[in-house]
Order: C-alpha cells, then structure tokens, then sequence
C-alpha cells in the first residue's frame, strides 16, 4: 500500500503542486488527470524518487518510502514520457541490461516484439519504440508501477495486451500509478486531479 | 555493475566511429607537433613527454561530453539511476568504459607515437607507466566533470574548463617521470605521486559524480 500525505515539489523557483494526497491499496490503481504543466510529470518522478519531497511523506506498507532511495529504486518502475531507447543497439540488446537472455526472450513476447528482437531499434516506428519501454516492466519484478501516458502512440490491440498486463500486475497486489490524458483499461482506479 | 560495463562497452562498439575518432584525434594532434617545431629528433626526444601527455590529455575529454548527455537526453539516466545501482557506483561503471574504451587505446598508441618523436629508449617504459594511472585519473575527473556539466547549456564547452586544470598536477608529474627518466633520474616519486592521485581523484570524483547526477535527473 502505498500513502501519500501532503505532497509538495518544486521545480526549479516555482512550487509545481502542494498538498497533494491519497492512498494506493495493493492492487489499486491511480489515474493523475489534468492540464499539461500542472504537475502529473513532476509527481511520478517524485513518487519515483528522482525529485526530492518537498514537503509531506510518502509511505510504503507503512514505512518511510523515500528513506532508503536505492531500495526504493528497487520497488518502483517507472515508464517515463521518453523511451530510453538506444538506437544503435538491436531490440533484444536494448533490454539486455535489465534482465538475462531467458528473461528478455520471454518479455519481448508480451508485446510480440520478438520478430524485431535482432533489429536495430532506431528502425522501430514510435509505437513499436513504446512497446519496447513497456516491455522492461516486465523485467524489473517492483509491484509499484509509475506510467507517465504509457499509452501515447500504441496501437488498438497493444493497448488490449497492455490492459492484460495491468490486470495482471494488480492481481498480483501491485498498485499502478499513471498520468494519462486517454483513457487507459483500469477498471476501478481512483483518480486523482490537478487543476 | 558487470552489466553496465557491458552496455558501456556495447553501445561504444556500435558506434565506433566515436570511439575511434579520440584516437584518431591523439594520433593527428601528435603527428602535428613536429610540423610546428621541425623535425630535429633532440628537439623532438626532449618536448616528447610533454606532447605525448598534452595531447592524450586532450583526446581523453573528446568522448566526455556524450558521456552521460545521451543517457539524460534519451531518459536512460532516469532508469539507471531506477535500476538500484548506487550514482557513485553508475559513474564507476562510466569511468571504467571510459577508461577502457578511451584511456587504453590512448596507452596502447602512446608507445609508437613516442618512439616516432624520438623519446629515449630508457624512458619509454616510464612514460607508459605515468600513463597508467594518468589516463585513469583523467577518466574519473572527466566523469566527474560530465556529471556535472548535465543539463547546462554548452556543457560540452564548460567540460575542458572545469576538467583540464583539474588535470593539471596529474600532467606535472606524469611528464615530470618521463623527463626524470630521460635525464638519467629515478622517477619513482613522481610516479608515486600519480598514484596518490588516483587514490585521491577515486573517491571524490565518485561522490561528485554522485551528486551531480541526482541533481541533474530532478
């Protein structure tokens, strides 16, 4: 379970969001909503641990999250906006740091990505590119997922495989936090809105 | 750790052209040197030192400036730093594909390069061994250095101004060692002072490394 009391950030001079709080249970899911620049970005790195807290804790099963970073790092999967995609490296290769041959194998399945394993990946379109970034949650095993518009460019039936995955991850107890502006297949989520 | 040297040494293989480019760079500044100053070999043998270093020193800070730039530009940085590897342990693995990558080939080419300005024979081994810790020491500040410089505009520019005089004390005595040599003097000390260099630049590079690249990820 993940709670969080009274979160603030600062990016730079300006205070991007105070106050802001809610509980995730183990298999819940979050949905943040808004208008661009109000601060669903800033957040998912924060809950990430990239962006110092400002103000208000963060909870883990009851216990300081932010504590220990590196063993929070381990807890925590985070799909940024950007891909992380090195284009001089194959697909397969791309993934090689986060997982062994077997593993990576098997995840490039789930968004059958394993006809372009051998591919370099700058000749990927930006949804396979996508799929590819969503491909590593596979790999990292952290019941905290942290998505920032996972869904951004994906075609129909990627979007049905990932929907699967999140039901999936929650039936296993981990919670799902994401910034979205389209609507994502997360029945029951809880929302959460900047203004 | 063992991973991420690999995906350094992986991605420095796939483009090559980067990594063979601060070689080709130390070869031509060398190559450069007796067209300025005439090719008298006494000349040559005694500046040889002096431009074997200048110049590595200089190759070695070519690659620097993409060294963590890619990682922040395409969002890697964020999931390394996700990944449960300490920073100081991240700028470690980036100091050691550096050095591997860049300081190595830099050493292996020092020698030919040496032998073709007329260095003395006696001081050719000494000049290699200042080399070894010197190239490593470069990789750390250099590392360093490219953490910090993340995230400012023209980093690439501010890179040699904050890394070369940093490097200075460690070109002192690396072609102090080799002139000692030459001379006919043991260079021993200098060669031990190059060494607690490296001792000193370990830690403090890694935990500026360290910092700087937590910072630059917020």
């Amino acid at each position: 379970m993940l709670e969080a009391e009274g979160l603030a950030a600062w990016r730079g001079e300006r205070l991007v969001f105070e106050r802001v709080s809610f509980t995730v249970p183990a298999g819940g899911a979050l949905l943040l909503t808004g208008p661009n620049g109000t601060g669903k970005s800033t957040l998912l790195r924060l809950l990430a641990g990239l962006v110092p807290l400002a103000a208000g804790r963060l909870l883990w099963e009851g216990a300081n999250a932010l504590a220990d970073l590196s063993e929070h790092a381990g807890r925590v999967a985070y799909v940024g906006h950007l891909d992380a995609i090195k284009p001089g490296l194959t697909v397969a290769e791309n993934l090689a740091f986060w997982g062994n041959r077997a593993a990576v194998q098997a995840a490039l399945e789930v968004y059958d990505l394993r006809r372009l394993a051998d591919l370099p990946a700058r000749m990927l379109s930006a949804g396979q590119k996508r799929r590819l970034a969503l491909t590593r949650l596979e790999l990292y095993r952290a019941p905290i997922w942290l998505l920032d518009e996972p869904t951004l460019g994906l075609d129909t039936a990627s979007v049905v495989r990932f929907g699967e995955r999140l039901d999936a991850h929650r039936r296993s107890r981990g919670c799902v936090i994401s910034a979205t502006h389209l609507p994502l297949p997360l029945p029951g989520a809880g929302e959460f809105s900047f203004t | 750790m063992r991973r991420l040297i690999a995906r350094e040494l992986h991605l420095s293989l796939r483009h090559g052209g980067d990594t063979l480019a601060a070689l080709l760079f130390f070869l031509l500044v060398v190559a450069l040197f007796p067209l300025a100053i005439g090719p008298a070999p006494e000349t040559l043998g005694r500046l040889a030192p002096g431009i074997v270093w200048v110049s590595a020193l200089l190759a070695a800070l070519l690659p620097l400036d993409r060294l963590f730039g890619a990682e922040l530009e395409d969002g890697s940085l964020d999931l390394l730093l996700l990944s449960g590897i300490h920073p100081a342990a991240l700028a470690a693995g980036k100091a050691i594909g550096h050095w591997l990558v860049t300081g190595v080939p830099l050493l292996l080419a020092a020698a030919p390069l040496a032998v073709m300005l007329h260095l003395p024979e006696e001081a050719i081994p000494v000049l290699l061994l200042g080399l070894l810790p010197g190239t490593m020491v470069l990789s750390l500040l250099g590392t360093a250095g490219a953490a910090l410089v993340l995230g400012a505009r023209r980093g690439g520019v501010l890179l040699p101004l904050l890394v070369l005089p940093l490097a200075a004390p460690v070109l002192i005595f690396g072609v102090a060692a080799a002139d000692a040599a030459s001379g006919g003097l043991t260079p021993r000390p200098h060669l031990l002072l190059l060494a607690a260099f490296l001792a000193g630049s370990l830690p403090l590079s890694l935990a500026a490394s360290s910092a700087a690249l937590r910072s630059a990820a917020e």
